[in-house]
């Protein structure tokens, strides 16, 4: 028997039923999920308000090191500029390193954000709500990441405008048979797309500022809110232009990590020379990507005590997904080396025993940090619900994922056709403080911009809460969710 | 339609792995000379270089020498993926050229070549006195930062083509050695232009010792092996 009723209190009041049994259903569905556990807007906006105003010693402590980090990375720059790549220990066999690592992996780690956002928006997947913002910034801030390190990669910096599609007198356009001419193409489109998509979910989020400030702020979030007055036209119109965005962006997102993979694939270096990379790149950039929103989660939820917004269900979710990304990213690694393996081309057997041999640790590592920690853990709901263990994981495919670009870039540059050219590579100064000084940069950024912009997507939330009813079958009482779109 | 098809053959029965080619291509080309440091960090610089193979267990061991340097290839793999056409294909030399002002750096050519005869210049170069008084003024010191490799002594080959020109005759064969082939005192290394049928290069080729390196990547080299040591078959 179904019983339908229509609530005339607001959305945030919610009636209690009378029996008991039902009345703890629904509290523990409070406790439980997020969008059950509606409270008034304006208490949700203070509170998250006051999360961002929060800066205590540990927020200041962090903007000093991690920003003489950032010093430390463009110091390098420099020197490395003045001095030549020479200082880094690229050598002639190996002439891409920890850069193009680097390259990779932020733009990796930027696949998550859209992903999340975009993909579970279109498929209506109500955990994303609270996670969306995060998930975007960490698309956001790992592209522009990313993009810093074509540049620190080249040799004359000085000269990076011949890459650009400029007019020129000697009509000498860049090349645009070169895969890197496509990565340049295929990133610019995904910042600027990912920028637009989080810009427009951003536009409700930063009128609520706006008007819970004065002076100066007030006039800043005011001129970025557009003028947003909450008219029922403009969320309709809000509603679309995500929508379309979120259609756009997920086609862009696929090619852009084909595109980085044909970097290597286009390439006849053995080890890259593989029809697999673009697919098998897109599921470790998700893979990453994942685990670094996880990371970015605990993070956030510990550091701004968001715990209202950020609860156990949502952890649980990503915890499933990134399981699931685990398991597709093992089939393609094993995809990939159980031909190489056994065609025994002597190319790809000197490959695997270099695998094997002197990068064995690091391969190691790979494997037990992206298979056997997130698949021995992830299936148990403690584990999924616990946030240190959620951080070790996340953290261990981090590593795991950042090796795997270091195993396939110069560990198989390594190794190539004529013997007499295998050089090892072994990283000097200038290559760590970089990447040291790179994570230490997105980290900077990312806890800058969340004490700017709201980190959790407070109208989202309340959207999905005001979507939530209950409905009573039999004894029980069900969560419900009405979709108007 | 190109006119030249500029050929080298290297005869491995005849190369003693002595490096005179590989002192007169530094002296030819201002190629900076890499320091102790540099070359143990794997970066010695070489526009040819003499693969030296051991065969064998010891003391039974041979060495074999296999000279290898920019193979030319009529489709080469550092072509296609250079984002600024600094690395492209000569339609008159047929020859593939490296154009230092307008190469950023990327090494994606280096990656890319099979061979491993593309050059980075991870410093300035240096050289040390009085190696700075000889320095080739046919030729550019190339700077940090650019890809260099072989070019088969290209300044030459354009003073050869220039001269034949105002005197208004093509070039003659021999007319044109780069300076590894000059220097080389076994005559290991033969050079000459392939379209013209009575070059010595056209004459010895196709050679029943004949192949080309790496030739199942199918990147066409212009430069022939002729097979030594005990695989010797014929003359």
């Amino acid at each position: 028997m179904l019983e339908t009723r229509t609530e005339n209190a607001p959305f945030w009041e919610p009636t209690v039923p009378e029996d008991e049994v039902l009345a703890q259903q629904a509290a523990h569905h409070r406790d439980e999920y997020l969008l059950l556990d509606p409270r008034p807007p304006a208490e949700i906006n203070a509170l998250m308000l006051a999360a961002m105003r929060r800066t205590g010693p540990v927020f200041w402590l962090l903007v000093v090191g991690l920003g003489g980090m950032v010093a430390a990375l463009f110091t390098t720059w420099v020197i490395q500029m003045f001095y030549g790549i020479g200082i880094t220990g690229l050598n002639r066999s190996v002439m891409w390193g920890p850069y193009i690592v680097n390259l990779v992996y932020f733009i990796g780690i930027g696949h998550a954000g859209t992903f999340i956002s975009a993909a579970l928006r279109l498929m209506r997947y109500d955990f994303r709500r609270p996670i969306a913002r995060a998930a975007e910034t960490v698309t956001l801030f790992g592209l522009a990441m990313a993009a810093l390190f074509p540049l620190i990669h080249v040799g004359r910096i000085w000269k990076i405008y011949y890459m650009f599609p400029i007019p020129n007198q000697r009509e000498l356009w860049p090349n645009f048979r070169s895969a890197l001419l496509w990565d340049a193409t295929a990133i610019t489109t995904y910042m600027i797309g990912s920028t637009l998509f989080m810009f427009v979910a951003l536009i409700p989020d930063l009128a609520m500022i706006r008007d819970r400030t004065t002076g100066l702020r007030r006039k800043i979030y005011g001129a970025f809110a557009l003028g947003w007055r909450g008219t029922e036209g403009e969320w309709h119109r809000l509603e679309v232009v995500s929508n379309i965005l979120g259609f756009v962006i997920i086609p862009v997102m696929f090619s852009v990590h084909t595109i980085v993979s044909w970097d290597f694939a286009m390439a006849i270096q053995p080890g890259w020379h593989s029809t697999i990379f673009g697919p098998f790149f897109i599921i470790g950039a998700l893979f990453s990507g994942v685990a670094a929103v996880i990371l970015v989660m605990v993070i956030v939820r510990k550091g701004m005590r968001l715990g209202y917004f950020l609860r156990d269900e949502h952890f649980s979710a990503m915890g499933i997904f990134l399981m699931i990304l685990a398991m597709a990213w093992v089939y393609f690694y094993f995809a990939e080396w159980i031909t190489n393996w056994y065609g025994n081309l002597p190319m790809e057997v000197a490959l695997q025993e270099m695998l094997t041999g002197p990068l064995a640790p690091f391969f190691y590592l790979m494997l037990f940090g992206n298979i056997i920690v997130p698949l021995g853990t992830l299936w148990s709901r403690r584990v999924r619900t616990s946030l240190p263990a959620m951080f070790v994981i996340a953290l261990f495919v981090q590593i795991g994922m950042y090796i795997e670009r270091v195993l396939i870039i110069p560990g198989m540059l390594s190794r190539n056709e004529l013997p007499f050219n295998w050089v090892n590579y072994t990283p000097r100064w200038p290559e760590l403080l970089i990447t040291a000084g790179t994570f230490s940069f997105l980290a900077f950024l990312y806890i800058i911009w969340t004490r700017v912009v709201p980190i959790i997507p407070v109208w989202e939330v309340y959207e999905g809460q005001a979507l939530q009813g209950r409905r009573r079958v039999g004894r029980a009482i069900l969560p419900t969710r009405s979709d108007p779109h | 339609m190109a006119e030249h098809k500029w050929t080298m053959i290297v005869d491995l029965d005849k190369c003693t792995g002595c490096q005179a080619c590989v002192v007169a291509c530094h002296a030819e080309n201002n190629v900076p000379i890499a320091s102790e440091t540099e070359v143990v960090r794997g970066r010695g610089l070489h526009w040819i270089r003499i693969e030296r193979y051991w065969e064998g267990e010891f003391p039974n061991v041979k060495a074999k020498f296999l000279p290898v340097f920019c193979q030319q290839c009529g489709s080469a793999p550092c072509e296609p993926v250079c984002p600024t056409y600094a690395s492209y294909h000569s339609e008159q030399e047929n020859l593939n050229i490296q154009v230092y002002n307008r190469c950023v750096g990327t090494r994606y050519c280096g990656n890319n070549c099979p061979y491993k005869v593309r050059y980075f210049n991870y410093r300035a170069p240096e050289f040390d006195a009085p190696l700075e008084q000889q320095l080739n003024p046919d030729v550019t010191v190339r700077g940090a930062g650019v890809m260099e490799k072989c070019t088969f002594c290209i300044q030459r080959i354009r003073r050869a083509a220039e001269t034949a020109n105002a005197e208004g005759r093509p070039i003659a064969d021999g007319e044109v050695q780069p300076a590894c082939v000059q220097a080389c005192p076994s005559d290991a290394l033969i050079f000459g232009d392939k379209y013209d049928p009575e070059s010595r290069v056209a004459r010895m080729t196709p050679h029943n010792r004949q192949f080309k390196l790496l030739e199942h990547l199918g990147t066409e080299p212009a430069v022939y092996y002729l097979k030594g040591g005990e695989t010797h078959v014929g003359d």
